[in-house]
């Protein structure tokens, strides 16, 4: 049975004169590293927020069609019903943090479910390994910057150890090697415990190699879903505003002009090198 | 022109965020300012038009030294965008958002009407006139503080992270305005982790890590170099990657440009093929 599945789920925002997320029917799988992109204001960020219910039971609005997530209605259960299965990580880290310390911040969820003290201990010094802000574990979360600030949000996330892990741009205030490192962390969660990831993302140059099912989302709606060596290729994604991979397209540039490398589209800077040496290196 | 001299800076927390640090950035420059979080990047930048006063050393902007003028007045001249965007935006719609500054600057309501027009257009926002930021996704509310500070026409550009959020078309309207700004001679700062948008864009690259600066030169050679940029936690522009990876071959290692990497293959190819 899929962990996430949504069929014809149309939202609108209170207020709004035309709907955020139009008819949109996913299937999420077990243990899938799912990548959503498309341009801003697509609905992505929408979309994750039925994920754990935050729409519509805090924003409110209408909701219509059908939402299924780990087996559960989320339209008849409370979103701190839902926060055992999903972890959100949302994309402005301001949002989602309050405690007066970091460590604090992380503990929180623990707190709530009733774990105890020295299990809380153990996954909270975990999660903060993990993300690498162990050291800093006692500072106030409002003092650092905002790329420390999206470490401790993942951290607060990963404590919990859900089921599905809800990624909304998570480490766009990070640099790019820290960024990368969280993507590892991400991975290898998804790989080794099978936890199911669904990543929000515009910087597929990144994120591409992670994932075995992409969704493109334009206007509200579902554009491509699928195999993303297939998808990337496609011209109509680069139309409507998809960034792909710079490997991706160097690629196609050279395809069109008769350099055939293979039938495998890269996504990735290694996956493209190897294609080349091979097709250049002196036999 | 932009002048810090030995700058030092310490928040009130003793933190020093800006250990010495010395650059002149010229009239019609474009400049990227990048480096680990934490580096004193966004630290450096506010000095630029005030928002912060160095503790030690001085900074001039178009020879007034920034201590000896107000923020409101430095304004004028310098715009300054937030990297969160939630920092900066209050008002009710998006359309008086972007009025706000130009009301305190005293611009006469047509002319007001007009600048408004024109931003919100060129940041693709004009269906949203009447809209609250608030209920705008990320990427838009980003917008929304680039064109409150865009429509005041400031010389020079500060931006903080502008690329965070942004889809592929937004960056790409985003790097021609830079280079229309050019063409004006205004001189554009940005702060970034962004390596593919300056690898597309190829400015003066200035490299900081905690709170110095430890390279300042073109994109191209800043980018390509893996050592320097692994000190400053930054990976290579993925052309670059490949490029490296490609050296067996007697490939240049400092390619950064999709175009210029696409002559290079083909050219292997042919003389392989010549052989």
């Amino acid at each position: 049975m899929a962990i996430i599945e949504t069929k014809n789920l149309t939202y609108t925002y209170p207020g709004a004169t035309k709907p955020s997320i139009v008819d949109v029917s996913i299937k999420v799988e077990k243990g899938e590293f799912v990548l959503i992109t498309g341009p801003s204001g697509c609905g992505k960020t929408t979309l994750c927020r039925c994920f754990n219910g935050l729409v519509p039971h805090f924003y409110q609005g209408e909701l219509k069609g059908e939402i299924s997530v780990s087996g559960i209605d989320t339209l008849k259960h409370h979103t701190y019903e839902m926060a055992k299965h999903v972890g959100l990580v949302f994309q402005n880290p301001e949002n989602q943090l309050f405690a007066l310390s970091i460590e604090k911040d992380v503990a929180f969820g623990l707190e709530n479910v009733g774990v105890s003290r020295e299990e809380m201990r153990k996954k909270v010094d975990w999660a903060l390994n993990q993300t690498g802000i162990y050291d800093i574990r006692e500072r106030s979360p409002h003092e650092i910057s905002g790329g420390q600030q999206q470490r401790v949000a993942i951290a607060s996330v990963l404590a919990m150890e859900p089921e599905i892990i809800v990624l909304d741009e998570p480490t766009s205030f990070l640099d790019p090697l820290s960024a990368e490192k969280i993507f590892e962390v991400i991975y290898r969660l998804n790989k080794e415990q099978g936890i199911t990831v669904i990543l929000v993302e515009h910087r597929l140059d990144l994120t591409a190699k992670y994932t075995d099912h992409l969704i493109v989302m334009d206007e509200g709606k579902v554009r491509f879903e699928g195999d993303p060596r297939q998808i990337l290729s496609s011209e109509e994604t680069r139309l409507i505003g998809v960034g792909i991979p710079k490997a991706t397209l160097l690629y196609q540039m050279l395809k069109k002009e008769g350099l055939n490398l293979g039938d495998k589209t890269p996504l990735s800077s290694e996956e493209l090198a190897d294609q080349l040496l091979e097709a250049l290196s002196p036999q | 022109m932009i002048e810090a001299t030995d700058i030092r800076y310490s928040y009130p927390n003793k933190v020093e965020a800006l250990k010495g640090v010395s650059l002149t950035i010229q009239d019609g420059e474009f400049v990227a300012i990048m480096g680990q979080n934490g580096a004193g990047k966004s630290t450096l930048v506010k000095h630029f038009n005030g928002l912060l006063k160095p503790s030690v050393g001085k900074v001039r902007v178009d020879g007034v030294e920034t201590t000896k003028s107000s923020v409101a007045a430095l304004a004028r001249n310098v715009g300054f965008v937030f990297q969160n965007p939630d920092h900066q935006l209050f008002s009710e719609t998006v359309e008086e958002e972007i009025a706000f500054a130009l009301k305190n600057f005293g611009f006469q309501p047509d002319v007001i009407e007009q600048r408004v027009t024109w931003a919100l257009n060129l940041l693709s926002l004009t269906q949203y006139r009447k809209t609250s930021p608030f209920l705008l996704s990320g990427g838009e509310r980003k917008r929304v503080a680039l064109a409150s500070v865009l429509a005041w026409d400031p010389s020079t550009l500060i931006l903080d992270e502008p690329t965070i959020g942004q889809d592929h078309e937004q960056k790409e309207k985003l790097r021609q305005f830079i280079m229309q700004m050019q063409t004006q001679k205004k001189t554009v700062v940005i702060v970034t982790h962004d390596v593919e948008f300056v690898a597309e864009c190829n400015p003066r690259v200035v490299l900081m890590k905690e709170g110095k600066i430890v390279a300042d030169g073109e994109g191209k050679e800043i980018l390509t170099d893996p050592a320097l940029l692994e000190l400053s936690s930054i990976v290579l522009p993925q052309i670059a990657q490949v490029f490296t990876k490609l050296a067996p071959l007697g490939f240049p290692k400092d390619v950064i440009d999709l175009y210029e990497a696409k002559q290079i293959i083909l050219k292997a190819k042919e003389s392989k093929q010549g052989r």
